[in-house]
């Protein structure tokens, strides 16, 4: 590991007296995709929702071991300005119906009472919008509400909302398993290009997607970490036999 | 075969029935104020009744409503506590409204009274200001409860993208979850006035029965509801049953105009 920006140290979660994720260690590294796998049901959500404090809203849930993001213990930090940090795209596009495309973009400063001059909302706009390869489609509309869009468009518009936030780290879970595969594979391109300034976690079910465009690879199993690392390596020769019956399609 | 023709038979003629028995109470009030209609146009309700109570209760009961409602739906959604403040929303919603009206009598009237002394206008405790508060007292749970269902309807993924994003559950509240569930809350006010228009017991109780428009909160009053409670009794010249019913009719068409636009609110907001 050269430049970890967020590590986990003995890190566990649970729901009531339930452990459901059990002591994981992980790095994840700087400005690189890393994909998270693992059976429906072994924890994968919680772990993500873990790093952007989500748990802070679900009565039942709590945490326990270290978080570092850049060294910061970061479940002393503000929750707060984790989440501005720390950005987070949904399986199923949820752009906000009652707002227009522009309003969505820049959804994250109204909602944080952040004032901002007209010219520095267009050009945070339209940066956005042109990071999440949506501007060309939709600079003509930006007054119209983001529902009309189709699922693929509507993702990417919750992909240029959260970028607005210039986040160190995204957050996505399976962000493309609600949309079909053109829309899909456009959507990869884009994290390709967005890992030159984010830090991308991807949740996904989809084994040649993070085969395709992961840098690392954690496989979860039952909430252990059952083997992290490259994904080339990984993909071509799992040391575990989970991993590998997981692989080649024999739990799941 | 036969069987199910039978279920089907007695089904659809409850449904006959039902429909028959809107139509003969709409036919039956048109029909008996007629003379009354004739006699005074429609101006006896500009002249000198109104009905000040149920609009002016909404100021003081919807918005508490709409808090309640947000503290059992967003801030406080299980536990001792919800579960407690529920029940008595609850309570409070299925207390008959008698009860109301006797409580009002006995304990609200008495402190307006000291109020009135102390304010040095004439203490006849009963009036419009009891009134316009024990209906809110009354029609608070039930806004709340609507109020409440309206708000869950907002979906769950909104509420967190609007948490991802760094706001707090205020911010949440005030731009995502009110302006989604406007529209809801709109037709949930509706409602509630419709209801609130109907309500005669508690309010004929303690709104001291004056049929000219008041000149002030504390003054005596009346609803369309109270004057017939009030007055159905003692009217004996037909003209007088004639108005009377003829308030009934308006009251009719008024509170199912309000429930039918209310109800088509909410379903075009679950719908959507
Ligand atoms: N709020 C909750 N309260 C109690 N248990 C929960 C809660 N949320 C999730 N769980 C349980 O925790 C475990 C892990 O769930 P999680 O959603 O993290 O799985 P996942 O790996 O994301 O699955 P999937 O691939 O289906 O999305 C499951 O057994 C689930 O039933
Ligand atoms: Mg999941």
């Amino acid at each position: 590991m050269e430049n970890p920006i967020l590590k986990l140290k003995n890190f566990n979660v649970y729901y009531d007296d339930v452990r459901v994720v059990n002591n994981i260690d992980i790095n994840f590294e700087k400005n690189k995709i890393t994909a998270i796998m693992g059976p429906s049901g072994c924890g994968k959500t919680t772990l993500l929702r873990a790093i952007n404090r989500m748990h802070d809203f679900t009565p039942n849930a709590r945490v326990e071991g270290e978080i570092l993001l850049d060294n910061e213990d970061l479940n002393q930090m503000d929750a707060i300005n984790v989440r501005r940090k720390i950005g987070m795209v949904f399986q199923r596009p949820n752009p906000f119906p009652t707002m227009s495309i522009y309003d969505n973009v820049i959804s994250g400063y109204k909602l944080n009472g952040i004032k901002l001059k007209k010219a520095e909302q267009d050009e945070i706009v339209e940066n956005s919008l042109t990071k999440s390869a949506l501007w060309k489609e939709v600079k003509d509309t930006l007054h119209k509400r983001g529902s009309f869009l189709s699922g693929g468009q509507q993702q990417r518009l919750c992909i240029a909302r959260t970028l607005a936030m210039k986040p160190e780290i995204i957050l996505l879970d399976e962000p493309t398993s609600a949309l079909d595969p053109i829309a899909t594979q456009f959507i990869e391109e884009l994290f390709l290009d967005l890992k030159k300034e984010v830090t991308l976690i991807l949740v996904t079910h989809n084994m040649s997607q993070a085969a395709r465009i992961s840098n690392d690879t954690a496989f979860l199993y039952l909430g252990d970490l059952v083997e992290f690392g490259k994904t080339k390596r990984m993909f071509t020769t799992p040391e575990n036999k989970r991993t590998e019956e997981y692989l080649i399609g024999k739990i799941g | 075969m036969n069987k199910d023709r039978f279920y089907k038979f007695i089904l659809s003629s409850s449904v006959v029935v039902l429909i028959a028995l809107v139509a003969v109470i709409l036919v039956l009030l048109v029909e008996n104020s007629l003379m009354s209609i004739k006699e005074f146009s429609y101006t006896m309700f500009t002249k000198n009744e109104w009905d000040p109570v149920q609009k002016s209760f909404l100021l003081i009961s919807m918005p508490f409503a709409l808090f309640l409602a947000l503290f059992l739906g967003e801030y406080n959604t299980s536990g001792y506590i919800h579960n407690f403040v529920k029940s008595c929303v609850e309570l409070l919603a299925g207390i008959p409204s008698l009860i109301y009206g006797f409580w009002g009598l006995f304990i609200f009237v008495p402190m307006i009274r000291d109020a009135q002394m102390y304010f040095g206008v004439i203490p006849y405790g009963v009036g419009l200001l009891t009134a316009t508060l024990i209906l809110a007292i009354m029609i608070t749970p039930y806004s709340a409860s609507l109020a409440q269902e309206v708000i869950r309807l907002v979906p769950r993924d909104l509420k967190e993208a609007s948490y991802a994003l760094g706001a707090t559950r205020l911010e949440t509240i005030r731009r995502i979850i009110i302006p989604y569930a406007l529209s809801g809350l709109f037709a949930g006010v509706l409602l509630s006035l419709g209801r609130a228009l109907g309500e005669t017991m508690a309010v004929t109780m303690v709104i001291g029965n004056s049929n000219f428009i008041p000149k002030d909160l504390f003054s005596p009053a009346n609803t369309m509801s109270s004057i017939i409670a009030n007055e159905f009794t003692e009217a004996t010249d037909p003209l007088h049953l004639s108005a009377l019913i003829e308030i009934a009719l308006i009251l009719f068409v008024t509170t199912s105009v309000i429930n039918l636009l209310g109800k088509y609110i909410i379903k075009k907001m679950v719908i959507k």
